[in-house]
């Protein structure tokens, strides 16, 4: 028996330049870095305050940064993809052989979705949710740091897929039989569902960890109808998470029994059926894609209610709104592949539910345009992103209700307009989202706002851009090209293709602009520092110092309406000037750091490294590993740290909040 | 504003640079109705897109902040008449385009014959790695990524996968559907002009997908009767032997046909994949099971 199971050099291409090009020049970073940090002796302040931290701010942004380094890696994979199917017209194979472009789209696909947007949604919430509620942390502290880690798990497993053999062949949804061991026998696959059965169980605990924060934990008085509409969004997510990612994680280890132990779930001999696997897949993906565009809805509404000055236009309409989008979304997945052959009766239903969910979407639409309607409009880049996403999701979710129409779709199936149109709204709708989110809670995070100047020209970057690589694909769609070709034959699609190529540097531009708006605005953080509360928003956030210290708030809020913080300092306007209260600080009891989170993620990835090249001894060390350490974990003595009065009454005194709720 | 603009001119140049080929550009009853039905829902679509998003662009200009003439109402946040018609012109939306859905989803189902006085055309397709398989049982001829049909008359297809998952797709002629292992699937096609049409796989299916298109040539009856023909005096004959060796995995594989097939091959394509124990396969040849 091989004590490195699969494993061997001729895992790594050596002679593939380009793959050894990126993933050396990876190394080359990583290793850059880390000396870099360990010389300056940042070290024990990483591992003091960041990495064995379970202060949901901080892991918020954890979330954040590892989001946007995947961003990059994502949009690097799609540079590669436009360029080649740029050139590979006609008999021209362009620089990409199959073998190579096939893995690109795969990695893009499960990069963006899994690595990029989950984590990016997560962290925003993260960051945002307790603050709003008026908490100090979430329910459950290291819970949070443990599903950071298994994320970072994940994200790593894929990454090294890139130097040490090779990812997924089968796109992202990976259908049987291609992804079964007769039709893809190397370890692309075996990469591809171990990170996401490791990230999938981190991104379950963190729909426990906010279902349970947000019934449970809020600021006294805050009842549901009192609750921020960016909380509300967010727990129709997390419910969709606890109910959807349940379903993905036994689907995929079905597929893994198939592929380890050779069963015959999705085979197609053993009376397998690969139906089954599409079914399933899309029963957690239809309200994946909701677990990514409902906090996103959050976010803007915030945003637009915020810059006009107003509260948000029918608050109650847009809660209904959200809740039956997370209730509907369980009812619509067969629209994913109207091709397999149902019956006319069951491609209807599929089809007129889908429509269905866009009612409470366009009702959001309205709602947003009646919440700017009679508003002071500032357009700061918070709202540029906005109003963008408002133009541009309407056009996205028109393409998505025409392709709910069966026979349409079957036309537009697999189609490039498919492609453009889910770039449409994941774009349009969650990436717009998150910047406008990004923008608007920076100064929140770290003190001071991020530059203007350079955001807005990220802004229009993005915009300009993202039509000009996506208005040819819908183009291309309804011209009959269809998605994943490594090379095609028809000459006329070409210039559709250079366009959007073309396109995409334009959003480089963009992602550029952003780069250069932090490191500008990181330099002038002197001058763009703020208060607590520089927006002029409505929401408890705003009630504390920026950054906020790690108890949130040094006496909890009291909540008495809806938009606290706003109609709080309507209150205050009003009223006579009083002279300042004393204000008397008792002691807060903190939950204290904890390495679990990061000994557990060591232990995962070695777990899952080890599964993927078969190297079982080395897969029991790391199940063993990772069940010590909960028992540790279980077994602790003092879970809490007291933060004295003396401390927060100095703190308070250093960032004065000039409106407590 | 500007891009707004932008965005319905692109998508409108979009529609207009499709018309010259691909879905847009029907050549049969099938692809006619699929294209009619997506123009319909797009138009009912379209009277309330546009308008929302003009209204977005107009109201985020004029109540922008340095506007002195826009009035300033800072606690609007509630409106009965307005929630009535928020909730109401979105679902009167659906209403219309949830209608054509379900109607279309019966009048153009896979399935469905093609009302028609003359007799379909029967094709069994197989997609193949990394090519397709077209067998004219009537005829007794097949052919490989090539595709010959008779003009105004329908042709029934059953399809099937020797391994993968494909979608069998003539964007020209209308609907496509999944080619699977082990099940068969019904379409139902129909060319009313004669030309040459491409035909293709619509489903990611492995390292040689890219050259896994074909040509459908829709000719006159007179021309098929003389193509099969033709082709019943060439070439081999495609029984278990011949089909092993073509199912082995092959990219950009170049057209040729077989002057005769063996009967009950397209059977045990379907099932060669199950297991001979199963009781569902006993009652099919088990020779194409031996060769793997």
């Amino acid at each position: 028996m091989n004590l490195l199971g699969r494993l061997d050099w001729s895992a790594i291409p050596f002679d593939q330049p380009i793959i050894m090009g990126a993933s050396g020049g990876v190394v080359l970073v990583i290793v850059l870095i880390l000396s870099w940090v360990t010389l300056k002796g940042y070290v024990p302040y990483l591992w003091r305050e960041w990495i064995t931290s379970v202060d949901h701010k901080r892991i918020g942004i954890m979330y954040i940064i590892l989001a946007l380094i995947m961003l990059l890696r994502g949009f690097a994979d799609a540079i590669m993809m436009r360029a080649q199917q740029a050139v590979a017209a006609g008999g021209a194979q362009g620089y990409l052989p199959p073998e190579h472009f096939d893995q690109i789209f795969s990695a893009h696909g499960t990069i963006m979705i899994f690595f990029m947007a989950m984590p990016f949604v997560i962290g925003m919430m993260n960051f945002v949710v307790p603050l709003q509620l008026g908490v100090r942390d979430m329910a459950f502290p290291t819970l949070n740091s443990i599903a950071l880690g298994l994320t970072a798990s994940g994200i790593l497993l894929v990454n090294i897929s890139l130097a040490v053999g090779e990812f997924a062949k089968t796109g992202w949804v990976a259908y049987p039989p291609l992804s079964e061991l007769q039709y893809s026998p190397g370890v692309g696959v075996d990469y591809y569902l171990w990170s996401l059965q490791i990230s999938g169980v981190g991104t379950l605990m963190t729909g426990i960890n906010f279902v349970a924060t947000i019934l449970k934990t809020r600021a006294p008085g805050m009842s549901y109808m009192r609750m921020p509409v960016f909380c509300w969004t967010s727990l129709a997510a997390n419910l969709l998470i606890v109910a959807a990612f349940p379903v993905l994680t036994a689907t995929l280890a079905m597929l893994l029994l198939d592929r380890y132990l050779g069963f015959h779930f999705f085979t197609t001999d053993g009376q397998g059926n690969a139906m089954m696997y599409v079914n399933l897949f899309w029963v957690w993906g239809h309200p994946e894609v909701y677990i990514l565009v409902l906090p996103a809805f959050g976010i803007f509404s915030e945003v637009v209610s915020t810059f006009s000055g107003k509260p948000l236009f029918g608050y109650r309409s847009m809660v209904a709104a959200t809740m039956s989008i997370c209730v509907l979304s369980f009812f619509v997945w067969l629209h994913h592949f109207f091709t397999m052959g149902a019956g006319a009766n069951v491609n209807g239903f599929f089809g007129v539910m889908t429509m269905i969910i866009a009612v409470p979407t366009g009702v959001k639409v309205f709602n947003w345009l009646f919440t700017m309607y009679g508003g002071r409009i500032r357009f700061t880049v918070p709202i540029l992103w906005s109003i963008g996403f408002m133009v541009t999701f309407v056009i996205g979710g028109m393409t998505g209700v025409l392709m709910a129409v069966p026979p349409a779709d079957f036309q537009l199936h697999n189609s490039l307009f498919l492609i453009a149109h889910f770039h449409n709204v994941i774009i349009g709708g969650t990436v717009f989202g998150l910047m406008a989110g990004y923008n608007y809670w920076f100064p929140k995070a770290f003190g001071f706002k991020l530059d203007e100047r350079w955001g807005r020209a990220s802004f229009w970057c993005w915009l300009i851009g993202f039509y000009v690589a996506f208005m040819p694909l819908y183009a291309l769609g309804l011209m009959g090209m269809t998605r994943r070709m490594q090379h095609y034959d028809v000459a006329s699609w070409q210039p559709w293709l250079v366009a959007a190529a073309f396109g995409v540097v334009i959003i480089l531009a963009g992602i550029v602009c952003q780069v250069i708006q932090l490191v500008v605005s990181i330099r002038n953080r002197e001058q763009l520092k703020v208060a607590a509360d520089p927006w002029n928003a409505r929401t408890l956030e705003w009630a504390t110092a920026s950054p906020p210290p790690a108890w949130n708030f040094a006496v909890l809020p009291q909540v008495t309406d809806l938009d606290a913080l706003w109609n709080k300092k309507q209150r205050e306007r009003t009223q006579q000037a009083q002279p300042p209260k004393e204000r008397k600080f008792e002691p807060i009891e903190m939950p204290k750091n904890s390495a679990t989170g990061f000994i557990i993620a060591f232990f995962a990835v070695v777990s899952g490294f080890a599964l993927i090249w078969h190297i079982w001894w080395m897969a029991g060390v790391g199940a063993i590993g990772i069940f010590l350490t909960m028992l540790a974990f279980a077994f602790r003595d003092e879970e809490e740290i007291e933060v004295p009065a003396e401390q927060i009454a100095r703190f308070e005194q250093a960032y004065p909040v000039e409106i407590a709720v | 504003m500007r891009y707004g603009l932008l965005a319905v001119v692109l998508i409108g140049a979009a529609i207009l640079g499709g018309c010259t080929e691909g879905v847009l550009d029907p050549k049969g009853p099938i692809a006619a109705a699929d294209r009619q039905i997506m123009l319909n829902a797009l138009g009912i679509m379209l009277a309330i897109v546009v308008p929302v998003i003009f209204a977005t662009l107009g109201v985020a200009f004029w109540f922008r902040a340095s506007n002195e003439r826009a009035r300033y109402r800072p606690n609007f946040a509630y409106s009965g008449r307005l929630e009535m018609l928020v909730w109401s012109i979105p679902a009167m939306t659906v209403f219309l385009v949830g209608g054509v859905a379900w109607v279309g989803s019966h009048d153009l189902s896979p399935r469905k014959p093609i009302a028609s006085t003359v007799k379909p055309l029967r094709v069994q397709v197989a997609s193949l790695d990394w090519k397709w398989l077209f067998i004219y049982p009537d005829e007794g001829v097949a052919s490989v990524n090539y595709l010959a049909i008779p003009v105004g008359r329908p042709v029934s297809f059953e399809l099937t996968s020797s391994g993968v998952m494909n979608s069998f797709f003539v964007p020209q002629l209308g609907s496509q559907i999944y080619t699977m292992a082990g099940m068969i699937t019904h379409l139902h096609l129909q060319a009313d002009h004669a030309g040459s049409y491409r035909g293709m796989s619509a489903q990611f299916s492995g390292e040689g997908f890219a050259d896994m298109y074909f040509n459908v040539d829709a000719v006159a009856p007179e021309k098929f009767s003389e193509w099969v023909d033709t082709t019943h005096d060439v070439g081999a004959e495609l029984n278990l032997t011949t089909y092993t060796e073509l199912a082995k995995p092959s990219a950009a594989v170049a057209p040729f046909t077989y002057h005769a097939v063996a009967p009950g091959l397209f059977d045990s394509i379907m099932v060669s994949e199950m297991q001979s124990d199963d009781a569902m396969c006993r009652s099919y040849p088990t020779a194409m099971r031996a060769e793997k």
